[in-house]
């Protein structure tokens, strides 16, 4: 385990603990986005550099904005006057250092931690990555197309506002 | 510990964390937040079994985050707009307040 590794690991999981303890919304956005970038450094550290660069188009880039302006636009801004922790929120906080636990003990207790050795990285180039989406990933990359499409349309059937029947007779509309 | 145990405690972390603020929190959007954050620890999952395992030049782990983050895009556009459509019905975004879905 290296020094730069923990270092990462360190921001991912600490920008995780901001995003998710922090009492303004849109400070919480931002310390997801550290966290986000904390796992694209990440996946850059481990050799994984497509994914990498996905994650931080796809989260920094793109999930980040959308939820800081869904935040915006439901006046999250505004802090919450009962607090910011739902009422059952103790049990809920049990429960999750209850998986950490179970997940920790399963991970140390496992022959492949131990046995699992370091060795080079893969030399995974673009264009092997290319060659697998184009031939044995082809009906998935289809699928995903699709279902990209059917959420993008969905997403705005979903979030356009509703007008009354009458409203589209408005003239200035038609004008 | 190997790296391969270092990488499976970091997600095993930041899925807790994720996990106990989709529980947690009052916002509807932050409990979005906690589930992509559980997300993106499955994905570092499969990129370190792909990293350390026996057959990297494979590529199953690397093209499964792929397509998961495909998925997660889609995932959280839909969402968010549902957290919109219900703010603009419910003028609140609580999801302890939210509690019927007509009406």
């Amino acid at each position: 385990m290296t020094l730069s590794f923990l270092i990462l690991a360190i921001m991912t999981v600490a920008g995780g603990v901001a995003a998710m303890t922090m009492r303004h919304l849109v400070h919480c956005a931002l310390a997801l986005v550290v966290s986000f970038a904390g796992l694209a450094a990440l996946y850059l550290n481990l050799g994984a550099e497509f994914a990498g660069l996905a994650q931080l188009l796809v989260y920094v880039g793109a999930i980040a904005i959308l939820i800081v302006f869904a935040i915006l636009l439901t006046r999250g801004g505004e802090s919450e006057p009962e607090g910011v922790f739902s009422p059952g929120g103790i049990a809920g906080a049990v429960l999750a250092v209850a998986v950490f636990a179970v997940l920790a003990a399963a991970v140390m207790r496992s022959s492949l931690s131990h046995t699992a050795v370091a060795g080079a990285a893969p030399a995974t180039t673009m264009r092997d990555i290319g060659f697998a989406l184009m031939q044995r990933y082809v009906l998935p990359l289809e699928v995903i197309a699709l279902l990209l499409t059917a959420a993008m349309i969905g997403a705005v059937i979903l979030a356009v506002r509703e007008t009354r029947s009458g409203a589209t007779k408005n003239p200035e509309i038609r004008a | 510990m190997t790296p391969l145990a270092g990488c499976l405690l970091v997600s095993a972390l930041l899925f807790s964390v994720g996990l106990a603020g989709a529980l947690t929190r009052r916002s509807a959007i932050l409990v979005l937040a906690g589930i992509e954050l559980m997300l993106n620890a499955a994905n570092l999952n499969f990129i370190a079994f792909w990293r350390f395992g026996p057959h990297p030049e494979s590529l199953t782990g690397l093209m499964f985050v792929i397509f998961s983050i495909a998925v997660a895009a889609a995932e959280a556009a839909v969402g968010l707009a549902l957290i919109l459509a219900i703010y603009r019905h419910a003028r609140t975004s609580d999801v302890s307040e939210i509690t019927e879905m007509r009406g």
